[in-house]
C-alpha cells in the first residue's frame, strides 16, 4: 500500500501528493520547497485535536483508498500549480493511527510572493478535505469510536486540524 | 438482464457495515447506481446513494455508468481527511 517518496531524503522527482504511514518530516518537506526565486513559503499543518463536536478525543486513525487518493491528490496540487504563480507545491497525508498533536496533513507551497503562496496552500487543503478518499475514525475518551462522514447532520462541521502556521483568507 | 461479476471495495463505515473490505459480487444491475441499491439492501447500509461517490478501476465514475464485468468498483462514503 505504502508508496515511497514522502520521507525519503533524496527521491527525485518527489511526488506532489503522497500518503505516509510514518510520521511526517515537516522540516525536511519545508526545506524541499526552497528555490532562489521563492520569496514566500506557506505551510499548513493539520494536527490531531483532543476534541471534536463537544466530545473528548483520545486519538484517531485514517484509512485511504490509496490508488485514487494519490491520483486525486496529485490532481489537486496540479490545479494549484496551474491557478497560482507557484514555484513548488506538495501535500502529504498520514494514514493509520495518530496521537493527539501529531501532524495528520501537511501542505507546503513556495512562490515569489506571499499572495500566491497563501492562496495555493489554502486551495490545496480545502480541496483535499472535500475530494480525496481518506476517512477519519475518531476514538473518544469514553472508549467509543466512530467514522466521520461529513454532511449527515451530526457531523456537518468539517473536522479541521489546528494550524501551526495557518493560511489565512486573503 | 445479463449478470455481471465485479469486485466491490468498501471503506470506513461501509466496510464496518459489510463486515469486509472487498467482495466478489454477481449481480444483475444495469448501472452502478442499481448495483449500489442491491448492495445497500444486502448490507443494510445507512448512507443513501446521493451521499456517496463511486469509482471504477481507480477513477471516479458516474452512477449512471454501466457495470463492466470484471471491474473493481469502489464505494466512497463522504470523505473526512485533513
Amino acid at each position: 500500500m505504502e508508496r515511497a517518496g514522502c520521507s525519503a531524503p533524496s527521491v527525485a522527482p518527489r511526488p506532489d501528493f503522497c500518503l505516509s504511514a510514518d510520521a511526517i518530516d515537516t522540516r525536511q518537506l519545508t526545506d524541499s520547497l526552497a528555490h532562489p526565486t521563492a520569496g514566500a513559503v506557506a505551510v499548513f499543518e493539520g494536527r490531531v485535536r483532543d476534541h471534536n463536536d463537544g466530545r473528548a478525543v483520545s486519538g484517531l486513525s485514517y484509512e485511504a483508498y490509496a490508488a485514487l487518493a494519490e491520483a486525486e491528490g496529485a490532481r489537486i496540487v496540479a490545479e494549484a500549480r496551474a491557478r497560482f504563480q507557484v514555484i513548488e507545491a506538495r501535500c502529504v497525508h498520514r494514514t493509520g493511527a495518530l496521537a493527539i498533536g501529531e501532524v495528520a496533513v501537511w501542505v507546503g507551497v513556495s512562490a515569489a510572493h506571499r499572495d500566491a503562496a497563501f492562496a495555493a496552500c489554502r486551495y490545496v487543503i480545502d480541496e483535499v478535505k472535500t475530494r480525496v478518499p481518506i476517512w477519519k475514525r475518531e476514538t473518544y475518551a469514553d472508549g467509543d469510536s466512530d467514522w466521520l462522514h461529513p454532511g449527515s447532520g451530526q457531523d456537518t462541521a468539517t473536522p479541521d486540524g489546528e494550524a501551526q502556521v495557518s493560511c489565512p483568507d486573503i | 438482464m445479463i449478470t455481471t461479476t465485479v469486485t466491490v471495495l468498501y471503506f470506513a463505515s461501509l466496510r464496518d457495515a459489510a463486515g469486509l473490505a472487498r467482495e466478489q459480487v454477481e449481480a444483475s444491475a444495469a448501472s452502478l447506481g442499481d448495483l449500489y441499491e442491491i448492495l445497500r439492501r444486502r448490507h443494510a447500509f445507512a448512507l443513501p446513494r446521493d451521499r456517496l461517490r463511486v469509482a471504477v478501476d481507480g477513477e471516479f465514475a458516474d452512477w449512471s455508468d454501466a457495470v463492466r464485468a470484471g471491474s473493481e468498483v469502489a464505494l466512497i462514503p463522504p470523505v473526512s481527511g485533513g
